[in-house]
């Protein structure tokens, strides 16, 4: 008996529909995002993760209203990611029925930003979007840096320390995205994983990679992740939520059934 | 026209428990007004109060004293089913370790403490803080708001502090994270839940549904 590991499907949507990138280039159409997450609610995902990849500020409105429609129906976590720059982004966000927000570039732009928030509107619900990248050449001790963009723009930021920092300044969970295994299918990076899991008190959820099961358990076990986040493996419906966490209950990991 | 005032002192999202409450009147068929506000006289005229709280303790009860909850709460404890959800429910207390010490209301016999830097669990594997995800919820003690919730089952806590009281009478649940927690307390009309019970599907939504129809009263 004790905390469930938790499995988080993500729909980055575009003009209110969910695709999912690979790499953030390639873009397929999976869905209505509103349908999807009452799907993957009674399915028994443990949260929702939503992240807005539109870049126009008419698509934005499109985006307050998708997440009043969720929220109006799925009983669970909802976090919204995907443009958060302002407090008054926050604010919006909450207000339409987010009970989390994830920051990226605005936290590597503006660091005070993330301290600001969490003070403003609690730790628990900040959480840190960070897309690392191993930087590190074959036989170097490994290091991973920050890239903003869509795994675009390199910073020249070490991941593990700005992490910390960011748990410093008050994010309450981090949400931590491989660029290199990014749509990828060929699992989570375990070693960056396990180096941020270790390095902070706050709870990690992996992200980018997974394209089975094992990948699943694999992030939990090896990776020694709190939560693992996948979108085109339960999208495209090649898995259920009740399959993975079936699989990861078989495996000894601790479930929501 | 069953009443539900949700009390509003700004501090985080109150959608969600508006929403799930909505939900729930739905499902019940009954009609449900849920308002969400911190006007001492609309919530003197609701049914059931609804005490919510998110954040850091001490911005919590700076804006609580400030708007006179405090008395909107004692007034509506006098009366009438209240339902107090996470800093609600710490607020309650007569104390917290959070923010270097801040006193809370004192309405509960208890204080507010830290996890702890350090935590660990049975095995000596490191537990995380904040305390977040769904955990099982041990029932205690019998309740009206655990009817049709089977023993054990999980709700969703986001928590760095938890509740820790001398008076066992009141607990009602508990969870394990290190060790046993308070998960919620209950005491004549009200019932404290640490966990959110509109976050925690169908679980709290039947707990929410079971207070949208207690009449405050434990027998």
């Amino acid at each position: 008996m004790g905390l469930a590991k938790r499995i988080i499907p993500c729909l980055d949507c575009e003009n209110g529909r969910v695709v999912k990138g690979v790499k953030f280039l390639d873009i397929r159409d999976a869905g209505d995002p509103v349908e999807i997450s009452k799907r993957y609610c009674d399915a028994g995902a443990d949260e929702i993760t939503f992240l807005d990849i539109t870049a126009s500020h008419e698509g934005r409105e499109t985006t307050v209203h998708t997440v009043e429609a969720i929220a109006s129906q799925v009983f669970i976590p909802l976090t919204v990611g995907g443009g958060i720059r302002t407090l008054e982004d926050i604010r919006t966000m909450l207000n339409a029925g987010a009970d989390k927000v994830a920051i990226n570039t605005a936290a590597v732009t503006n660091p005070d930003f993330v301290r600001e928030a969490a003070q403003r509107f609690g730790s628990q619900c900040i959480v840190v979007a960070v897309d690392a990248k191993q930087v590190s050449g074959e036989g170097e001790p490994l290091k991973w840096e920050i890239f903003t963009h869509g795994g675009r723009n390199a910073t020249g930021i070490d991941a593990l320390e700005w992490i910390k920092r960011m748990v410093e300044y008050g994010a309450g969970e981090i949400l931590l995205t491989s660029m290199d295994r990014d749509g990828t299918k060929t699992g989570f990076d375990l070693a960056l994983n396990r180096a941020v899991s270790r390095a902070v008190q706050v709870p990690i959820i992996a992200s980018g990679g997974v394209g089975n099961l094992q990948h699943l358990v694999d992030g939990i076990i090896e990776g020694e992740a709190d939560a693992v986040l996948a979108a085109s493996i339960f999208h495209f419906q090649e898995f259920t939520i009740g399959e993975a966490k079936q699989f990861m209950a078989q495996q000894g990991i601790e479930v929501r059934l | 026209m069953n009443k539900i005032a949700v009390i509003d002192y700004g501090m985080g999202n109150l959608h969600s428990v508006a929403k799930a409450v909505e939900h729930v009147g739905r499902e019940l068929g009954e009609p449900v007004e849920v308002v969400v506000t911190p006007d001492a006289d609309i919530i003197a005229s609701a049914d059931r109060v609804i005490f919510p709280g998110v954040g850091a303790i001490r911005d919590c009860m700076a804006e609580i004293l400030r708007l006179n909850v405090n008395e909107i709460v004692e007034d509506a404890m006098k009366s009438k089913p209240v339902l107090a959800i996470c800093v609600g429910m710490q607020a309650l207390m007569k104390r917290s370790e959070e923010n270097g010490g801040v006193d809370c209301l004192g309405f509960l016999e208890g204080e507010v403490r830290y996890f702890g830097d350090n935590l660990t669990g049975e095995n000596g594997e490191r537990l995380k803080v904040p305390h977040m995800g769904w955990n099982q919820v041990k029932q205690t003690r019998p309740h009206p708001l655990w009817k049709d919730v089977p023993d054990n089952s999980r709700f969703y806590f986001v928590h760095s502090y938890y509740v820790q009281t001398e008076n066992q009478e009141m607990v009602t649940g508990v969870t394990h994270y290190g060790a046993d927690i308070v998960a919620t307390l209950a005491a004549d009309n009200i019932f404290a839940t640490q966990f959110h019970p509109e976050k925690s599907q169908q679980a709290g939504l039947t707990l929410l549904r079971n207070f949208l129809q207690w009449d405050g009263s434990v027998e």
